[in-house]
């Protein structure tokens, strides 16, 4: 038997409301299967169960703002019967839960199994934008009704058919203050809690770039590649290969992951950053990686992230994308211990085999927490991404 | 098809890929990356919804031709059957 809490989806999450209920009482549950949705500071968040069972009980109404810990539904497991006499339901931003948080973070598996890449929204859920959730809420409607014309038919802002005003900048503004909010926690948590430090190198890619204009020559727009899969490609396999970079730092010591589970930073139109983790990225092929990152993307900006994407990211990708600066060094995502980041593509004089020629290059900063690792392994990671990216036909 | 509706294909597809666009404020020569900021992945994934929608498979040694709407509307009216 457990109780499935309210969980904790970054170490700056204090509560989470309600929104959506997939489940009722008798319904059959899997580990990893959706139950719930959550709005949070990160947006609408699909969370997952973490143990097979049946539901017995929702004890936690929609619309309930309740601290982590805090239960939400009671689930049995098989052969189990129900306990003595129901629980009241939790109350909105209530005390002290009764389940101990310590708990059920006990209770997590390491490693869930991840969703399949190419996960749908249940057909039950409406796919709506963060901002579109919280305005139909502001305004009373409710979502179901609303034809969505966002990816996946998800909800958008401007489906709401709100009268554009100076009172409407203002609301919009709301969910984007409580993100940065959330990221600026994360962020000066990461700068007094890790010791970082940076080690960079430019790269010759343009084997990689070549071999992705040439891949793509012959491909329909929806089967072609982004350069920037085959960087997280190959911080995939550097990453396997160098254990100190890839895992998090729990309670004062480190914990290897033994899956890539590869953070991509997306941003956020009109401002934010979310950086939803590549379930088992290592294992994944360069089409594979491509597809998953596409819908990472389109369901980071719907607001419809897993929240094990959230939770079991074991090392950072952040590119700056096609233009801009030419090199990031970047802040860590904690409890994470290393993040890659990589400047924008450049042209630039190189010498190859004795002479000058232009040549596609850029610069990665890697930022790994000095705790656990040193520049030794560091550099290791580098040469190993640079042989990876070098091959771009063996990634 | 018409011009108009390809405008309105055009407009559809991007605003879904960036709903924070306003399409009245949208200008004739706004640049999709420079000025509208959408990323490698946005305009990758704008071409595929417009490949989809108007069956004009637009390669990337083309992608500098539909950069901004009044390029991208005499590219597609050239194209679309």
């Amino acid at each position: 038997m457990g109780i499935f809490a309210m969980p904790s989806l970054g170490a700056d999450m204090e509560a989470g409301t309600l929104v959506e209920w997939l489940v009722k009482p008798g319904d059959e549950v899997h580990r990893g299967d959706v139950v719930a949705v959550v709005e949070t500071q990160k947006g609408a968040i699909e969370i997952e169960c973490f143990q097979d069972g049946k539901v017995q009980e929702l004890q936690a109404d929609l619309g309930a703002t309740l601290p982590v810990g805090a239960p939400l539904a009671l689930i049995l497991g098989p052969g189990e019967t129900a306990p003595e006499p129901k629980k009241p339901k939790a109350p909105a931003v209530a005390a002290k839960p009764e389940a101990a948080p310590n708990e059920v973070v006990a209770d997590k598996p390491k490693a869930a199994p991840g969703p399949a890449v190419a996960a749908t929204l249940p057909r039950s859920a409406t796919a709506a934008s963060p901002a579109a959730r919280l305005r139909a809420r502001e305004l009373g409607i409710d979502l179901a009704t609303v034809t969505g014309s966002g990816p996946a038919g998800a909800v958008l802002l401007t489906d709401l058919e709100a009268p554009k005003s100076a009172a409407t900048r203002g609301q919009t503004a709301a969910p984007m203050a409580e993100m940065r909010r959330a990221i600026a926690a994360a962020m000066v948590r990461s700068k007094q809690t890790i010791p970082h430090f940076y080690l960079s190198e430019t790269i010759d890619v343009q084997l990689a770039h070549e071999w992705v204009d040439a891949r793509n020559a012959d491909r329909l727009p929806s089967d072609r590649l982004l350069l920037g899969a085959l960087f997280v490609r190959a911080t995939a396999l550097a990453a396997a290969k160098v254990a100190s970079v890839n895992g998090r730092y729990v309670d004062g010591a480190f914990c290897p992951s033994d899956r890539v589970n590869a953070g991509i930073a997306v941003a956020l139109r009109g401002g934010g950053l979310v950086a939803p983790a590549l379930i088992d990225a290592g294992a994944m092929s360069v089409d594979e990686t491509m597809a998953g990152m596409r819908d990472l993307v389109l369901r980071a900006r719907a607001g419809r992230l897993r929240s094990s994407e959230l939770t079991d990211g074991s090392i950072t990708i952040s590119s700056l994308g096609e233009t801009g600066a030419e090199a990031m060094a970047g802040v860590i995502f904690p409890p994470q211990v290393a993040l890659v980041g990589l400047g924008a593509p450049k042209l630039r004089p190189w010498v190859v085999n004795g002479a000058v020629v232009p040549r596609t290059v850029v610069t990665l900063t890697l930022s790994v927490d000095h705790r656990v690792s040193d520049g030794r392994q560091a550099a290791r990671f580098i040469a190993e991404f640079q042989s990876r990216i070098a091959s771009p036909e063996t990634l | 098809m018409t011009k108009a509706d390809i405008r309105t294909a055009f407009i559809e597809e991007l605003t879904a890929i960036a709903p924070d666009i306003d399409p009245a404020t949208l200008g004739e020569d706004d640049h999709l990356q420079d000025d509208l900021e959408l990323d490698s992945m946005d305009v990758l994934n704008l071409v595929t919804a417009l490949h989809r929608r108007l069956n004009v498979d637009i390669p990337e040694t083309d992608y500098p031709q539909i950069a901004t709407l009044a390029l991208a509307l005499s590219y597609l009216a050239a194209r679309v059957k």
